[in-house]
């Protein structure tokens, strides 16, 4: 992929913008149109400006359109920042002369109003591509977890086997398997106070809110394990309320579900070990750091 | 022409006091009778900054027990408490109260050329319910059980009797309805000073901006802080008469509270802001020597902003997954539009210029670099695909340190261009500007590991972070800038303090400034005028000593319109 102004394509765009002159707004658009949608489109090759692509088909969206947010913030920050600094030097005082006592000038001031308009408005219409498919839900899911939050862990359910129930507090760090290349449901609530149900490798987080319950889909595209924790303050061990994410290929998540006939069982078939050994799993005997309380 | 000034002022000053001095009880009891509102506004300012000494210290110890991943100073407990009254004090008891109890109270009426605020007693009032709220709060701390420990946003159902029981979180609830009364009060009394007590010829469109942005401030006070204190005492009700307002189980809806607070909460963030904008609009121009680039289309911008911020509360609600997202985007991108005009007005006022770098100024043109790194991610987080993974994490937390870090230079921008107003006497430039280095850089250094830590994964409030201890590098870096800041908070008190006794030299006029203020005596007599100028612009007092400079409205590049003027009055 050919990245942002030195597109052909793009060039003989601005040419043909370019001969209808003066005119700001278009100007606007434009730049725009050459700096900040080719950059959408083959965010592939900017950086990462801190995050990574993560490993869901939503998460590789949300990094592009951070990547191409990322530019726009840096182009319009950088050019204020840099006439901040400009107006400031260049017009430091000099003597003691009264300057010009410009107070109005309607071209300036209408450039400024519209051009910002036209970059927000290119901002929302590029937020609203991403977002749109990253909330909608799937009419058919494949997977369906229900996560239940609490005071101060986690409880993982699985409605395609019942008495398949991972729970674990704070430091226990329960595991939550989903499967990989397929869509998976999570019905997510709490028991008690808000929590924060918070992947960063999917770029995503979402409440659990008593009372309420929200849906959202994953689609995993790489096994792996992504450690990550409650983000909403709820109380005293919120920083301790951790859990672990484990994608695992579509085939053995649901022949690990069928034959699991517990949840340690569940997670232990997801890792590959043996059921016995799975139950006593090496953090749980951590429990709570008490010197803190 | 400097001349001239001195000369009114000693003649003023000869037979002015006597019939003009104010026959009132001295002392002790003066300052706990007064309706004065100077006496009050300086009452509010040295109250709400000890609030910041105080919501600073917090922070320091927040910083420091971030220094190392299984927190080096407090427990678990203490840590909750600590940052939640970081915010709450700084939030409720600071940054607001500063602003429109302290510098507007005690400015906005000399700006239009008034004698007082037009409800006296009822400010005195404000000031002892925002005192005795301010001290209820902290009194949590005494408590048995701490002070509220919920976060300054007091989530339902984290803040009801089961999961926070004990007197720390009613003294909060007790303390935000006493301010948030005080601050009511005081938004009455701003609108309506504005509206009835100008001076003659001070028209709307000759106000000066920051009287315009404290209008604007006064009725959001006026539209939000209700909503707060409704919410507060329903609150109040779940803790101890056994409603359900906030309960799902009990049929109530915890979301409730989030929709009420943030109906407060995002008009608050701009009726925190727009003070500070007014500050620093009106020091750019004085230091630039020239009038406020765009002073309609500001005024409009801030009016625009204020209108929207009633429409933006649910992009705190981003993940909640119960709101409307493309309408909460769209509303804040909008609101983005008035917001980014500002710095044009700002770059448009010294462009062209004769910048003086003042420590006030340096403090505006640091409120500019830091407010621009906060305004810049509040666009990205706008979008809530990109809120979703930034939300309660660090960046969020630097987005809004790096507003209300922009604040902080604000309101040190606004104390030393007005200290020599209200008391006469200069502070040391000098020790200004290498507390502005250290206040600035220490800013950059705190607020910038944050955005990392953030993308990182960092959630915020944690009190102790062993679950990734590779996040200790940044954090130390970041406490380091932390203790800069409070060292810089150090340098201003010695300022302050060093300057009590000294004598006062500011005279009226010393920075050669625009506004009505800086017509009178410094400080100010008893009813704030001896006389008044002619008022034929927002610029009465630069009209009055040049009148051969005004500003000139159609100046689009064409100097055949240039009447005779500008280079003309020069010395």
């Amino acid at each position: 992929m050919i990245p942002s102004v030195n597109d052909p394509a793009n060039s003989s765009d601005s040419g043909i913008v370019r001969s209808r002159t003066s005119n700001s707004s278009r100007k606007g658009l434009k730049w725009l149109a050459l700096v900040v949608a080719p950059i959408l489109l083959s965010g592939c090759q900017l950086p990462g400006f801190g995050i990574t692509p993560g490993v869901t088909t939503s998460s590789h969206k949300v990094y592009k359109l951070w990547q191409g947010f990322m530019v726009t913030g840096l182009i319009v920050g950088g050019f204020t920042f840099v006439l901040i600094i400009f107006a400031a030097v260049r017009y430091r005082k000099r003597n003691d002369e009264i300057p010009r006592q410009t107070q109005y000038n309607t071209l300036v001031e209408v450039l400024y109003t519209v051009i910002p308009t036209l970059i927000v408005a290119a901002l929302f219409y590029f937020t609203i591509v991403v977002e749109n498919p990253e909330v909608a839900l799937a009419s058919n899911p494949q997977a369906t977890v229900k996560v239940v939050a609490f005071q101060w862990g986690w409880r993982f359910s699985y409605p395609g086997n019942p008495s398949v129930n991972v729970v674990g507090q704070t430091t226990q760090n329960p595991e939550l398997v989903l499967p990989v290349n397929e869509t998976t449901r999570v019905i997510l609530t709490s028991l008690d106070v808000v929590h924060g149900f918070y992947i960063k490798d999917f770029n995503f987080s979402q409440y659990a809110l008593p009372g309420v319950t929200n849906r959202f889909d994953f689609h995993v595209t790489k096994a792996g394990e992504f450690q990550t924790q409650c983000t909403q303050i709820c109380g005293l061990y919120h920083s301790l309320m951790y859990f672990k994410v484990k994608t695992i290929p579509a085939a053995q998540y649901h022949q690990c579900l069928t034959s699991a006939t517990s949840g340690d069982s569940f997670v232990a078939c997801a890792n590959g070990t043996s059921s016995l050994k799975a139950t006593v799993r090496p953090s749980a005997t951590q429990g709570v750091p008490v010197h803190h309380g | 022409m400097v001349d001239t000034l001195e000369r009114t002022t000693a003649h003023e000053d000869d037979h002015g006091h006597g019939h003009e001095e104010h026959h009132g009880p001295g002392g002790l009891l003066n300052w706990l009778t007064t309706t004065d509102h100077k006496v009050i506004g300086m009452n509010y300012t040295v109250t709400s900054v000890v609030m910041l000494l105080i919501g600073g210290a917090f922070a320091m110890l927040i910083r420091a027990q971030l220094t190392v991943p299984d927190g080096a100073v407090v427990s678990l407990s203490k840590y909750n408490e600590l940052f939640t009254m970081h915010g709450s004090v700084m939030i409720y008891l600071f940054a607001g109260p500063f602003a429109f109890g302290g510098l507007a109270n005690y400015m906005v009426p000399i700006q239009i050329g008034a004698p007082d605020m037009a409800f006296p007693r009822l400010n005195a009032f404000s000031y002892w319910l925002y005192l005795t709220g301010s001290i209820t709060m902290l009194l949590g701390f005494l408590t048995a059980s701490g002070a509220a420990n919920f976060g300054w946003v007091g989530y339902a159902p984290l803040s009801n009797a089961v999961n926070s029981p004990g007197a720390g979180a009613d003294l909060w609830i007790g303390a935000l309805i006493l301010t948030g009364f005080s601050a009511i009060f005081t938004g009455v009394n701003l609108v309506a000073t504005i509206f009835y007590l100008r001076a003659p010829g001070m028209t709307m469109f000759r106000m000066p901006i920051f009287t315009w942005n404290m209008l604007v401030t006064g009725i959001l006070i006026l539209l939000a802080f209700p909503v707060l204190t409704a919410g507060l005492v329903m609150l109040y009700a779940d803790r101890h008469f056994g409603t359900h307002i906030y309960d799902a189980n009990g049929g109530g809806s915890p979301v409730l509270w989030q929709h009420i607070f943030w109906f407060w909460g995002h008009p608050e963030v701009y009726i925190l802001a727009l003070p500070f904008f007014g500050m620093v609009t009106e020091i750019i121009p004085v230091f630039s020597r020239k009038p406020l680039f765009g002073y309609k289309g500001m005024v409009f911008a801030t009016i625009s902003i204020a209108a929207l911020s009633t429409g933006v509360w649910a992009h705190h609600m981003f993940t909640t997954g119960v709101v409307l997202l493309p309408f909460f985007s769209f509303m804040t991108y909008l609101i983005s539009i008035p917001t980014g005009m500002k710095f044009f007005n700002w770059i448009g006022s010294m462009w062209g210029g004769q910048v003086r770098y003042t420590a006030a100024m340096l403090f505006a043109i640091g409120f500019l670099l830091t407010f621009l790194i906060g305004g810049i991610t509040g666009i990205l987080l706008a979008s809530p695909p990109l809120d979703f993974f930034t939300h309660d994490t660090y960046f969020v937390v630097a987005h809004f340190h790096s507003v209300v870090m922009a604040l902080v230079l604000g309101a040190m921008a606004g104390i030393y261009y007005w200290y020599p107003k209200m008391t006469g006497r200069f502070l040391n430039e000098r020790l200004g500007k290498l507390q502005f280095w250290m206040l600035f850089i220490g800013s950059m250094v705190f607020i910038m590991p944050g955005y990392v830590l953030g993308l990182q994964g960092m959630p915020r409030r944690m009190a102790v972070y062993i679950i990734d201890p590779t996040w200790q590098n940044l954090n130390i870096v970041s406490s380091i800038g932390g203790f800069m800041i409070g060292l810089s908070t150090l340098m201003f008190a010695v300022n302050v303090i060093s300057t009590i006794k000294a004598p006062k030299t500011a005279g009226p006029n010393p920075w050669d400034a625009h506004t009505l203020e800086w017509f009178t005596t410094s400080p100010p007599p008893h009813h704030n005028f001896y006389s008044l100028p002619n008022i034929k612009s927002e610029r009465p007092t630069w009209d009055y000593f040049h009148p051969d400079a005004p500003a000139l409205i159609h100046d689009d590049h064409d100097p055949s319109h240039v009447p005779g003027g500008a280079k003309a009055d020069a010395k």
